[in-house]
């Protein structure tokens, strides 16, 4: 890849092959990534919460798995991707810390997954693979050009899903 | 009752929080030393207002491994508390504390058990200066552990705030000399003003 772009929390970028996009450290947060394999053309989104409508401190539409793909498609689209040709892959949506009685700090990871894949079915964006949940942190690097996602985590060794 | 904006933070409330951070670490650093029977050190507190984009590498990098313990805030304010130590301070303190070892990356679960009870002492002796100083009932939630990436571990706490605000307001202390690590008190947002109406504010 030419050059890779650092996407931080509650963010998204876009870009055209060959450059890539990397995500470092997610938590209970979810990466998202979509691409179109005709144009090439991708976009990664680091999701924090699974749904924009029960929280009134919402400007910010990254931070959602709603308003976060939404957004992300639209900026996709924008760079020249067709939004019939996205697929999509998910990483992330772990549980960092077992807290006794906490149960939503608990679930926030795997909430965070199944509203992005819900949200990615309602858009009809196929998710081609996944790596989520367990209890581990994970950084992302994702190559439009490909379709390949690499997937890093302390002390496992490196795979692309 | 003091009204906390994000987006209109006045110097007051910074200087403020500081010190209460200051008093707070005081009395977990000595409580620390104590027990630990050697320095340790800190620099003055920082109180830092952050875009979530910015949170993963607030502590040097959101893919540096380290020993994440979280405690949740509980009583009349609520909150998180996460004490992070580099790797290499966890393992001297485990050395410390249970006179032996560590494997190289791994924790027993009877290391695991010290290095929160590590974290208990000092989040309760954080909590007891600002109980003093407030007046306010507080007290730490049962920790919890985990041995990740900073970023990962930042992500728990950046979440609880998420749901209130599109940024995060925390206060945070480094340790140093014979400890390296962080202290970070993460209050929620009515909480406050919660204190800082208690001080007068």
């Amino acid at each position: 890849m030419r050059e890779i772009y650092k996407v931080g929390m509650a963010d998204l970028k876009v870009c055209r092959a060959p450059d890539g996009l990397t995500t470092l450290g997610l938590g209970s947060c979810v990466g998202v990534a979509v691409r179109d394999p005709v144009t090439k053309v991708g976009g990664l989104l680091h999701v924090m919460l699974p749904d924009s409508r029960h929280i009134k401190n919402n400007l910010n539409k990254c931070k959602f798995a709603d308003t976060g793909i939404d957004e992300l498609v639209r900026q996709v689209v924008a760079l020249g991707a067709s939004p019939e040709r996205l697929v999509a892959k998910v990483a992330g949506g772990a549980q960092m810390f077992n807290v006794q009685g906490a149960p939503d700090l608990v679930r926030i990871g795997d909430q965070n997954v199944e509203a992005c894949k819900k949200r990615l079915r309602e858009l009809k964006i196929p998710v081609l693979s996944s790596d989520t949940g367990l209890n581990y942190g994970r950084t992302i690097v994702f190559n439009p050009e490909n379709g390949e996602l690499l997937v890093r985590a302390v002390g496992k060794p490196e795979k692309i899903i | 009752m003091a009204k906390i904006d994000l987006d209109h933070l006045n110097q007051e409330y910074f200087d403020v929080l500081r010190e209460i951070g200051n008093i707070g670490t005081g009395n977990a650093t000595t409580a620390l030393a104590k027990m630990l029977d050697c320095k340790v050190d800190m620099y003055v507190p920082q109180v830092k207002l952050l875009e979530f984009s910015e949170v993963g590498n607030v502590i040097g990098g959101e893919e540096l491994l380290m020993v994440g313990i979280y405690l949740g805030v509980q009583g009349e304010i609520s909150g998180s508390i996460l004490f992070m130590l580099e790797i290499s301070s966890a393992q001297k303190l485990i050395q410390l504390l249970l006179g032996c070892d560590s494997d190289n990356g791994h924790l027993s679960e009877m290391e695991e058990s010290a290095l929160k009870e590590i974290g208990n002492i000092i989040s309760a002796s954080y909590l007891n200066s600002l109980s003093t100083l407030t007046g306010l009932s507080i007290y730490p939630t049962v920790p919890a552990l985990s041995v990740d990436m900073a970023g990962a571990i930042l992500s728990v706490p950046a979440i609880v705030y998420g749901t209130m605000a599109d940024k995060l307001l925390m206060i945070q202390t480094q340790f140093f000399d014979g400890l390296n690590g962080y202290f970070i008190l993460a209050p929620d947002l009515e909480s406050y003003e919660k204190i800082l109406s208690s001080l007068g504010m």
